[in-house]
């Protein structure tokens, strides 16, 4: 499996987790890193070649820090411009179909705020319901995200345990020794213009 | 004629011209009348401080006329003249024969022989392209109905009048008078003759068409305005000379080379560069036409010239409302219109002169008629009047509303001045965007080739304002000012904003103090010309050296917002005795200023976002 990851962090030089993140997938072979705020700083996003790289790949990682219980804002300029209706949803939009689309976060709160009793009062996976149903509107399929939780408080050691989980399990979806469709997001239905894309 | 004396009868004729047009137009009569009244009070009617010299003046002021055509020409394109071909021919071509027909079978009943009778009738047929242009542009009503059919009848008996001088011979050779011709080519044969007028005419079509704008480029090119002036009156000049040689009308003619360069990117500044000669040409023709009427002849038989005007006045006027009411004119125009061509026009004198040399008009003949002709273009004014303030009204009031004027077409909303490095990305990002604008420029290269492109350039001085005006300044929303002499900016501004205050004004600034200037003169874009580039390269060579684009992108936007800032503070605080400090030194200056500043503000402006919250609670 072909895998695009779509980087995103305004400020590279203070990031710690996201930086490390970046370093740890670098360099693998099937795996494309695209850093849009290096690509587009001024937010002038180029549709068709953004367009391209996402029909060339089969999984399509977000890879970005959770800002505001959500992505940096070039992601969202990033949706709104390539995702276009008539291509990416919509009638005759099924050029994404049967693609999985995987959140790669890290949160500066640590895991347990993000419940109903803690600070955060809403789950993770809760927060993200917008990049899930982006995902479903697109016919792929949304995967369970990774999350590193606060690791900027984390200890080297415990930081680079979880920066080598996600290299695991880029390399494992590249590999196929992990089953993407076993890992959907929590309750996911594959939406209908998924599978009929993969029984072709 | 000694210098003193030219000098001597140009100070009388200005004098008039300077107290009688001002004077007049107050009263609201209109210049042309102002300068008839002018022109009888200086002749020897009353004062007498012209006369004996009248005809001289005369035709150099006919010169005025030609002008003029060529000034109409130019404002006609080809095809707008083709749009116009109905009313030119019917409108025109029923109003001369139709007035002709009628008059000349009145004079007939008053016991003139035939011959004579149909020379009179196609003298007085004619009217005043002068007189009648003159007051509908500065009433400006050229643009509506009624001025459009005037103007098309007018543009007729200009034409008309070739054929006319060369029918009258024909009647006069059956009026037993002996053939005249005044033409220097006269005794050629009549083919010859023929040949040479189509070979004189498709000179001047081809020359316009294929020589005038390498000479144009070239004389332009050289950058010296008076010989552009020069170069402009010799081809009306020489145009003149060749359709004299040939003896066909030299209005014609130059209005025909009006035509074919109507379409030339130098058709403006031919305007603005004409327009004064013809301005007080005209003034002295209409001067010497006032200085001409014979009072004597007046004095001696005034109820048979009084009875001659008023028939031949009223003849006209019924056959003009009737054409109008025929050609579907609303009431109101019609009355516009044919109360604008009653009168006489300058070709009657003309064709009188003509006909007197033909034998065709006796000598009292052509000498009432003079007056008659004379005396209708100084009531033509009054006509006018008549129309407009006794008769318009009531049409309003019987519920008749006046037609909209007709705006000119294609008024673009952006006008650039200067399409040199600058200008020409503005236009082109502008054009990109579908957002078509009028390029005036001075570059002959530029010019040529974006024309090749279908873009609206002129070529002329933007800091002109009658240029400014041809450019639409009156109807667009926004002026560039993309010149790059920092003079010239600051003239155009000032212009712009006391003559266009609806304009929004942007300007390209030379450097720092050139900004303060523009800023306090209340220009709304001001924008350092290679500010944004050299911040742009300043972000491109910290990307170089490898900050991450993003960031380097922000401290550039933060750079440039910060600066701006900083230059608006400090243009509040420009006062203007420090204005006049020598500008460079005052740019060396401003450089030190802005330098100690940005390294006594050694904190680096806010910009916090995106920090992880342990570091910025810090």
């Amino acid at each position: 499996m072909k895998i695009l990851i779509l980087f995103a962090h305004p400020r590279l030089k203070t990031s710690v987790v996201q930086a490390a993140m970046l370093k740890a997938i670098g360099g693998i072979e099937g795996v494309t890193i695209r850093d849009l705020y290096a690509l587009y700083p001024d937010f002038n996003i180029d549709i068709a070649v953004e367009q391209q790289a996402l029909l060339a790949h089969d999984l399509i990682i977000l890879q970005h820090p959770f800002y505001w219980y959500s992505a940096p804002a070039i992601i969202k300029e990033w949706q709104d411009l390539v995702l276009e209706n008539g291509w990416a949803y919509g009638p005759g939009g099924s050029r994404l179909a049967g693609r999985f689309l995987l959140s790669a976060i890290s949160t500066g709160g640590a895991e347990q705020a993000y419940h109903p009793q803690g600070r955060n009062r809403f789950e993770v996976e809760d927060l993200l319901a917008p990049f899930n149903q982006t995902t479903h509107l697109c016919s792929m399929a949304y995967l369970t995200p990774f999350v590193i939780h606060a690791g900027r408080r984390a200890s080297p050691e415990a930081l680079s345990t979880s920066v080598e989980s996600y290299r695991d399990l880029v390399i494992g979806l590249r590999d196929g020794s992990i089953d993407p469709l076993e890992r959907l997001a929590h309750g996911y239905v594959l939406p209908p213009g998924f599978a009929a894309k993969a029984a072709a | 004629m000694h210098l003193s004396d030219f000098l001597l009868g140009a100070f009388v004729y200005l004098t008039a011209a300077v107290i009688a047009a001002p004077l007049a137009t107050r009263l609201g009569l209109g210049s042309v009348l102002g300068y008839l009244i002018a022109g009888i009070v200086i002749g020897p009617a009353v004062l007498g401080l012209v006369g004996r010299e009248g005809a001289d003046v005369m035709h150099f002021a006919e010169f005025g006329v030609i002008v003029m055509l060529f000034l109409v020409g130019l404002e006609l394109q080809p095809s707008k003249l083709w749009e116009l071909r109905k009313p030119i021919l019917g409108l025109g071509g029923l109003q001369v024969t139709l007035t002709a027909g009628v008059i000349a079978l009145a004079s007939w009943l008053f016991g003139t022989t035939w011959q004579p009778a149909i020379a009179v009738g196609l003298v007085l047929a004619m009217s005043s392209t002068a007189i009648v242009l003159q007051s509908l542009g500065e009433r400006g009503l050229l643009k509506t109905a009624a001025g459009q059919s005037s103007f098309s009848v007018l543009l007729f008996q200009d034409i008309a009048v070739i054929p006319i001088l060369a029918l009258l011979p024909l009647i006069a050779v059956a009026h037993g008078a002996e053939d005249h011709n005044s033409s220097l080519i006269a005794d050629l044969p009549a083919w010859a003759q023929g040949l040479l007028v189509l070979a004189a005419v498709a000179v001047i079509i081809l020359a316009g068409r294929y020589l005038m704008r390498p000479l144009f480029r070239l004389v332009a090119g050289s950058g010296i305005r008076e010989i552009f002036v020069a170069f402009a009156l010799l081809i009306v000049v020489g145009i003149t000379l060749l359709m004299q040689f040939v003896g066909l009308s030299a209005a014609l003619g130059t209005f025909l080379a009006g035509v074919v360069l109507a379409e030339s990117e130098y058709r403006h500044e031919l305007e603005m560069d004409l327009d004064p000669f013809k301005g007080l040409l005209l003034a002295v023709f209409f001067m010497a036409v006032g200085a001409g009427i014979d009072f004597s002849l007046l004095a001696s038989q005034p109820l048979t010239i009084a009875g001659l005007v008023l028939g031949f006045v009223a003849i006209k006027l019924a056959v003009l409302y009737g054409l109008g009411r025929a050609f579907r004119m609303s009431l109101p125009d019609a009355s516009r219109f044919s109360f604008s061509l009653a009168q006489g026009g300058e070709f009657a004198f003309v064709l009188i002169s003509f006909a007197a040399g033909l034998g065709l008009l006796a000598a009292t003949q052509s000498g009432m008629l003079v007056a008659a002709v004379a005396i209708s273009m100084a009531l033509a004014p009054l006509l006018m009047l008549l129309d407009e303030n006794v008769l318009q009204p009531r049409f309003v009031k019987n519920g008749n509303t006046r037609e909209a004027d007709i705006i000119d077409g294609g008024g673009a909303r952006v006008i650039i001045a200067g399409h040199g490095r600058y200008g020409m990305t503005v236009n082109r990002l502008l054009g990109a965007s579908g957002i078509s604008s009028v390029v005036l420029d001075h570059d002959v290269e530029q010019i040529d080739a974006l024309r090749k492109f279908g873009y609206k350039v002129y070529y002329g001085d933007a800091s002109r304002l009658d240029l400014l005006e041809a450019a639409g300044a009156k109807d667009a929303q926004i002026l560039v000012v993309a010149v790059d002499d920092r003079a010239k900016i600051n003239e155009i501004v000032e212009i712009a904003k006391q003559h266009f205050p609806h304009l929004k004004l942007f300007a390209r600034a030379w450097d720092r103090v050139h900004a303060y200037e523009l800023i306090n003169l209340g220009v709304m874009g001001v924008h350092r010309e290679l500010f944004a580039s050299s911040v742009e390269m300043g972000k491109d060579v910290m990307r170089a050296l490898g900050q991450h684009p993003f960031e380097a992108h922000r401290a550039s936007r933060i750079f440039m917002a910060h600066d701006e800032q900083l230059i608006r503070k400090a243009a509040q605080h420009v006062d203007d005795e420090a204005a006049l400090v020598d500008i460079a030194r005052k740019g060396r200056a401003e450089i030190e200023n802005v330098i100690g500043e940005d390294v006594r503000q050694k904190e680096v402006p806010r910009d916090h976002g995106w920090e992880a919250p342990d570091k910025t609670r810090e």
